[in-house]
């Protein structure tokens, strides 16, 4: 897979955008971010401050739970991170490089 | 102590006092005082005689003045005191000391003067000594040496006397004493301590400059970072990747593949430059598209999971149908679900396949796979220009899908390269059929490992594909006739009436045994050996038939649907059918379900779908639902999943309803063996052994599905 995208990133690239458009569009999504490995934001769809906020802080967690989830078993790792507050849901998908951010409201 | 009044002047009239220190002071005062205030020559000098008071003299009577005072000169300190009291602690009280200590210090000086005789004094000389000493040594050791040798001549001589000894050296000590002393005023410089000066010169001093240079910093960075577990495993991991690596190309060593080689990394590693970032996120963004989803229809994946219709207990041996999700794709919208297949290996996935049963208004085809994770999105999308009608999914291959179109091809579609384009497709070239391909049904490979699949079409022909060298080559298998049709043509050539196949299906357990089904509505029973001959056949329906089934667990019974609005059960040695069930509508598809041999599901035009078990209801369905909203919607195709207790219902519209079978339409057969035997595809030994037990129990039901005996007449 990894190989296709790198001879084929129009046909994947077009794939990946319309996959957030989706997400965002979905019922219930607040905003989506992109976050790269040093937790600087790539892509949002929130403003400014408030993705700079979530950006620095979710990475922090991600990296703790992926350290701590891949220290009982280095051959595990973390898929996803799931945090559900009060008002909101909160999901971090984890990637090599970069980390995707939803927030996600679920019962309207 | 001083003399008393040695300086009193002698002008004034001195009356006869002896004064202490003090008064002389205030004496001393006057004179200078009168001294300044007249001090203008010698002359005046004399006339000073006449006394001149100061302003603040005492003014005394003459009897006062001629008063004597007499004054007493001790030697006691007049500041020491008189009164030392000191504690005695014999006695224990205060006593007064008689004896006070006179002595006044007025001047006291530290000298630096040592007697010579002193320690240190002595200490002093012998340094100055050894000072001179040290000058004149060198020729103090050459005279002390010819002394010696002077000395020693006349102790050889006098070789036992040791009393010379001892005077000779204390000689040689003298001779080396009066050496010294004489040299020593010649060498030391006595400097003078009243008029002595050293002069000292000083050469220009330079000025000095400093100069520095310096070197730009070595650039630093700061580097941090963890040592854990994990870490240490991934580096491991990628020591073993390269490891490998270069050991792979170690072992495809030439010179055209290594520069092929080179020419792909590089281009790789510029594509993974240039390459944008987002498409690094494809995983992540599938799995949060899922979360999200997830979330969304939370209450629909928690009753598919866990939900079970507890009414069922009330109801009486009836079963519900529970929708859970629906999938539609705006792409797919005018097109009617074709086909239905759930993926083999994947069992939240499942294909879709997109078309038109309308012969006047036929359009593109579409292939949608969709996840159960992800109800709002299918996985993959394909399109075609002909309408799909079939799909199959490969058994051991679960990526690979083969579909029959409306305009007679078949193409083979890979999942795991996600073009848009399949990976093999027929052509007139190779042999499509030239009508629409009603069934596609893969096979087990052949000998050589080739892939191959079935199909069926209303041309007549059942043609198999292998699939050799990414080339399809195709095999008539068998050219349908219809059987009494020939009609005497010119010359008395025979002309077959070219029969039309509409489904067909293959037996689980004998692998060459098939069913045909027809437009006439004939269902033949075929061998894949036999090309020309049928080994059976069978008057089904008035219709066409829509689909044939054989029952997984049962090696003999098969099923079969039209749209003449019936369903028939078959025994495949009995000519006439079973039973028959009238659904009031025309059928549009039947499936046998994977957990029980006795339960089945039909789907009709009308929006119903209606599920039989056999074993609880012979005559009438157990569930008769409808399933689509609007009563135009006709189901077109049904399939239950392998493992979880659902189905899948296609309707015209392009719609593909999930449901839940409630309790009652999922009961496993409740003898034991019966549940073994429900559980797995057993052997045919086994499937006999349990019918003869069924047949003890069947009492009071009518015989014939029971009992295999081929039946009389």
């Amino acid at each position: 897979m990894k190989t296709l995208v790198n001879f084929f990133p129009d046909l994947f690239q077009a794939e990946v955008e319309e996959t957030l458009k989706r997400i965002q569009s979905h019922k219930g999504v607040i905003g989506t971010m992109v976050v790269n490995a040093e937790g600087i934001p790539i892509r949002t769809t929130l403003d400014n401050s408030t993705t700079v906020q979530y950006a620095g802080l979710l990475h922090q967690l991600t990296m703790k739970a992926k350290s701590t989830v891949r220290d009982i078993d280095p051959q595990n790792d973390l898929t996803f991170l799931r945090i559900r507050s009060k008002k909101h849901e909160i999901m971090v998908a984890p990637d090599k490089e970069y980390l995707l951010i939803v927030i996600q409201n679920p019962c309207e | 102590m001083l003399p008393a009044s040695s300086k009193m002047p002698h002008k004034q009239p001195p009356p006869p006092r002896k004064q202490s220190i003090s008064m002389g002071r205030g004496a001393r005062k006057r004179d200078e005082d009168s001294g300044t205030e007249v001090g203008e020559g010698t002359d005046e000098w004399v006339q000073s005689k006449a006394t001149v008071k100061p302003p603040d003299q005492l003014d005394l009577t003459d009897a006062e003045l001629k008063e004597e005072f007499t004054r007493i000169l001790t030697a006691n300190n007049p500041h020491a005191p008189q009164n030392i009291v000191r504690y005695s602690f014999k006695e224990g009280t205060y006593k007064l000391i008689g004896f006070v200590d006179q002595l006044a210090v007025h001047f006291t000086q530290v000298g630096n003067l040592i007697p010579k005789d002193s320690d240190e004094g002595r200490r002093q000389h012998y340094r100055d000594e050894l000072a001179a000493s040290s000058q004149e040594s060198a020729k103090v050791v050459i005279s002390e040496t010819e002394i010696l040798e002077e000395e020693e001549e006349p102790k050889e001589v006098e070789a036992g006397s040791q009393t010379d000894v001892p005077i000779v050296e204390a000689s040689e000590k003298m001779a080396e004493e009066e050496l010294m002393t004489p040299k020593q005023p010649k060498e030391r410089k006595l400097t003078n301590k009243f008029n002595f000066s050293e002069r000292a010169s000083q050469t220009f001093n330079n000025p000095l400059r400093d100069r520095e240079c310096q070197m730009e910093p070595p650039p630093r960075t700061n580097f941090s970072a963890t040592a854990n577990q994990w870490e240490i495993y991934d580096a491991y991991m990628e020591e073993l990747e390269k490891q490998e690596k270069t050991k792979e190309k170690e072992k495809t060593k030439t010179p055209v593949a290594k520069k092929m080689g080179k020419m792909a990394m590089r281009k790789m590693t510029s594509m993974e430059s240039q390459s944008d970032d987002i498409t690094k996120v494809t995983q992540a963004a599938k799995i949060v598209e899922r979360m999200v989803n997830q979330n969304t229809y939370d209450d629909v994946a928690q009753d598919f999971k866990y939900y079970e219709d507890a009414a069922d207990e009330y109801r009486d041996q009836e079963g519900t149908l529970l929708p859970l999700w629906k999938f539609q794709n705006d792409k797919a919208k005018r097109l009617a679900v074709t086909a239905l297949c759930w993926n083999p290996k994947y069992n939240d996935l499942f294909a879709v396949g997109h078309g038109s049963y309308d012969f006047m208004k036929q359009s593109r085809g579409m292939l949608l796979l969709y996840s159960m994770k992800n109800p709002s999105f299918p996985e993959y999308i394909f399109s075609s220009e002909s309408g799909i009608m079939c799909l199959d999914m490969h058994v051991d291959h679960p990526y690979l899908v083969v579909v029959g179109h409306y305009d007679g091809n078949v193409a083979i579609y890979n999942l795991k390269k996600p073009h848009s384009q399949p990976s093999f497709r027929s052509s007139a070239k190779s042999g499509k059929h030239t009508d629409p391909v009603w069934q596609v049904r893969w096979q087990k490979d052949d000998m050589d490992h080739n892939l191959n699949f079935f199909s069926v079409s209303s041309d007549g022909r059942i043609v198999s594909w292998t699939l050799v060298k990414s080339e399809l080559v195709h095999t008539d298998v068998i050219k349908l006739k219809v059987e009494g049709s020939t009609t005497e043509g010119l010359e008395g050539l025979q002309i077959h009436t070219v029969g039309c196949g509409t489904a067909f299906d293959f037996h689980r357990e004998i692998d060459y045994l098939f069913l045909v089904g027809t437009e006439e509505g004939k269902i033949y029973k075929c061998s894949k050996s036999y090309s020309s001959q049928f080994l059976d056949t069978y008057d089904a329906h008035n219709m066409a038939v829509d689909a044939v089934s054989w029952n997984p667990y049962h090696t003999k019974v098969f099923m079969s649907c039209s749209s003449d609005w019936t369903v028939k059960i078959w025994d495949h040695t009995i000519k006439t059918p079973m039973f028959i069930y009238d659904l009031n509508s025309a059928v549009g598809d039947v499936a046998w379900a994977p957990y029980s041999s006795t339960v089945f599901a039909a789907v009709t035009t009308n929006g119903k779908t209606h599920v039989f078990d056999l074993s609880i209801n012979k005559y009438e369905a157990i569930c008769n639902q409808p399933v689509v909203a609007k009563k135009k919607n006709k189901l077109t195709h049904v399939q239950f999943n392998p493992i979880h207790p659902i189905i899948i219902v296609g309707d015209d519209r392009g719609h593909v309803t999930c449901l839940k079978l409630s309790p009652n339409l999922r009961k496993m057969p409740k003898v034991q063996s019966w549940g073994i035997w429900a559980a797995k595809k057993e052997s045919l030994q086994v499937g006999r052994g349990v019918v003869g037990e069924r047949k003890g129990r069947s009492q009071g039901i009518a015989p014939g599905f029971w009992l295999w005996r081929p039946r009389a007449g």
